[in-house]
């Protein structure tokens, strides 16, 4: 996630833009401004009802949005000429995530701070604090959190066999195409498949053919999701099944990218295979597996799909993740103020702890000699 | 007549055995993993066929250990006695399937076209957008993964609502493509930092404008890029069940939505489900067989710099 130096292209440009283009273009973008502008003034009167001018949903001030978001883009052109042109590159993503992020992210706060049962005929209500001091009070809500550490810390087993098969599959070995193929697959399957697939079906008590297995093991009376440490590492399990090929894969490149003749010097010093690994290996795949730790807690910290679908948090919440609590606090009793507090409060922990990790992240890829 | 001059020292020849026995360790390893990570699927795709009896004995060979039927597919309505009959339950299984694809398809293409472009200018050009410079603005498209989805749901459940886009399929496509962007800016970026600028210089001085030389030179050549990024984008778009699971209902609920909202029947029928879920992995495993390369090269975009 470091800037790197770029190469970046230089271009001399002219551009003769008259008074009279200019002018359009100011146009365009000021008098489509004011169109949205009027459109979301009636519709707000509309909504509080003080005049009625029949309008069912919020469509029109959509279609004034794109259509300003369109005058803003080709105006740039028109004002600006050549460095327009290249703004358009840009412009129209950057749009596109603010006008999808920024705005229902500041909606979000707007609900947060009341409360708003969709199920109740009151509506919404602004209660200041309220949600908050009901959060401090939620042992389910801190004992999710508690998980998400849980869940976080299996990724250090995760990444320990993730980088053994990426040692295994960069050794010289036969069917190499076969292995990554295989290997690859879990990735490829969807999270709700692979919860009726391993979760549902293939750890069902009695015929599941993992219990089979299990019991020929000598495990009696197998439960997978009846005790809370259990339950909790089968769920982590199961995702780490999905999700060790991706950190396998990151590191396989990276291997594959160390230069031969390093570790034809070490041959060539006489260090053994261990300590090759060590001070040669290891060291130089450090910024790689990094990355490749960051992105995977990243989705990690998503974690719900696989929860929801197997245990719906049980047994008594020991595997909740926050998504998932969340998730069913929306469902079950369509609390969507608290929700939605909830869900702020964790973006705010998320931003403050992944802030933590990338500038220690950096301190540690940085070498030292 | 030729003659062996050069032999082995003793200690090589004594060393094959270990250096055999390393090899068989790898292969058993290896062999094992491979075991762990197909006998899922090799499960749901004999369970498909299989009877209740079958399942409950625990059989796993077809025609060894039990008769394959066409339970499953019959459950879809997609057995070779109900392909040609009228069949509701097919009906509803395609239309789910359909709204995947289109979600799916449609984002991801939605995403590559945006990122390409996005990742084409940030690499190019410099910009300054109030206080933000070029680095600014890549962490901030790549600050929206950490985003996670629940902090979105519920103010876009509401908004939606508004919109009058709850339960459609252009709704989902939006989200969608927010939610995959960052990774495709994130692999384009890598592609075309790769693209040495002279190729662009020299088209320039031949006379195209900077969107001719990026449509008609850089685009080709960045290809295997934007397929690689399409691809990751299918596989995260054709899974994802969270948002789709709040966002729609009837009309524009996607498979994985079908798939969940099945699992608690699934001790009446478990061929039904494996079928289903067969359906909802399927396109994603050809795919991965066929295309292994470019998911690879897609996911190794940030790991070699």
């Amino acid at each position: 996630m470091s800037g790197t130096e770029v190469d970046y292209l230089h271009i001399v440009t002219q551009d003769k833009i008259s008074d009279r283009r200019r002018d359009l273009g100011r146009l365009m973008i000021w008098g489509s401004a004011t169109i949205l502008l009027v459109l979301i003034v009636i519709q707000s009167l509309d909504q509080f009802s003080k005049f009625e001018f029949g309008f069912k949903t919020w469509r029109p001030t959509l279609y004034a949005y794109f259509f300003w978001a369109t005058c803003l883009c080709w105006a740039q052109i028109i004002l600006y000429g050549e460095q327009g042109r290249r703004r358009l590159f840009i412009l129209p993503a950057v749009l596109f995530v603010i006008s999808m992020v920024i705005f229902p992210l500041i909606f979000a706060l707007g609900i947060a701070f009341s409360s708003w049962n969709l199920s109740s005929p009151d509506g919404r209500q602004f209660n200041g604090f309220d949600n908050a001091i009901e959060m401090w009070n939620d042992p389910f809500y801190w004992n999710a959190l508690k998980n998400m550490v849980w869940y976080i810390l299996a990724i250090i087993p995760e990444y320990i066999i993730a980088f053994c098969l990426a040692l295994l599959l960069n050794s010289q070995i036969r069917a190499r195409k076969f292995f990554r193929v295989a290997f690859l697959m879990p990735l490829m399957l969807s999270p709700v498949a692979v919860s009726w697939m391993i979760g549902k079906s293939m750890l069902e008590i009695r015929f599941g053919p993992i219990s089979r297995l299990v019991r020929t093991l000598g495990w009696d009376n197998p439960s997978f999701f009846g005790s809370d440490e259990i339950a909790r590492f089968m769920i982590m399990v199961m995702d780490a099944w999905t999700f060790i090929p991706f950190m396998m894969i990151m590191i396989l490149a990276g291997l594959q990218a160390i230069p031969k003749e390093l570790h034809e010097a070490a041959e060539v010093d006489g260090a053994p295979p261990w300590k090759k690994f060590w001070e040669i290996t290891f060291p130089l795949m450090l910024p790689v597996s990094i990355t490749a730790i960051l992105i995977r807690i990243i989705f990690k910290l998503k974690l719900a799909d696989i929860i929801i679908n197997v245990t719906s948090g049980g047994p008594g919440g020991a595997t909740d993740s926050v998504t998932s609590f969340i998730y069913r606090e929306y469902r079950d009793r369509s609390n969507v103020g608290y929700g939605t507090f909830l869900a702020i409060v964790y973006l705010i922990l998320i931003v403050i702890f992944m802030t933590f990790l990338i500038k220690m992240a950096e301190r540690w890829s940085r070498p030292r000699y | 007549m030729t003659r062996q001059i050069f032999f082995d020292s003793k200690n090589d020849v004594a060393f094959r055995p270990k250096r055999f026995l390393e090899k068989t360790f790898i292969y058993v390893i290896l062999i094992l993993w491979a075991i762990i990570c197909l006998f899922p699927i090799y499960w749901t795709v004999t369970t498909t066929f299989k009877a209740a009896p079958d399942v409950m004995k625990g059989n796993l060979v077809p025609w060894w250990d039990f008769r394959p039927k066409w339970l499953g597919l019959k459950s879809l309505g997609l057995s070779p006695d109900r392909i040609f009959v009228e069949s509701t339950v097919r009906e509803e299984f395609l239309k789910r399937f359909y709204n995947s694809m289109i979600a799916a398809v449609g984002s991801s293409t939605l995403a590559v076209l945006l990122g390409s472009c996005t990742a084409y200018g940030l690499s190019r050009f410099k910009y300054r957008f109030g206080f933000m410079r070029n680095s600014d603005i890549s962490f901030f498209f790549l600050s929206q993964l950490i985003l996670p989805p629940v902090v979105l749901a519920l103010p876009f459940l509401v908004l939606y609502k508004e919109l009058a886009l709850l339960d459609t399929r252009v709704g989902l496509i939006a989200l969608y493509t927010l939610t995959v962007l960052p990774i495709v800016i994130w692999i384009m970026k890598d592609q075309f930092s790769s693209i040495p600028t002279e190729l662009e210089e020299a088209a320039l001085v031949d006379g195209l404008s900077i969107w001719g030389a990026f449509l008609t030179i850089i685009m080709p050549i960045a290809l295997p890029g934007m397929v690689a990024a399409f691809i990751i984008s299918l596989v995260l778009t054709w899974n994802e069940y969270f948002f789709a699971a709040l966002l729609t209902s009837s009309h524009a609920k996607t498979l994985p939505v079908m798939v969940a909202s099945q699992t608690g029947s699934q001790g009446i029928s478990w061929w039904s489900m494996a079928a289903l879920s067969l359906a909802a992995i399927l396109p994603l495993i050809i795919i991965a067989v066929i295309l292994e390369r470019y998911i690879i090269k897609g996911m190794a975009a940030g790991a070699v710099k």
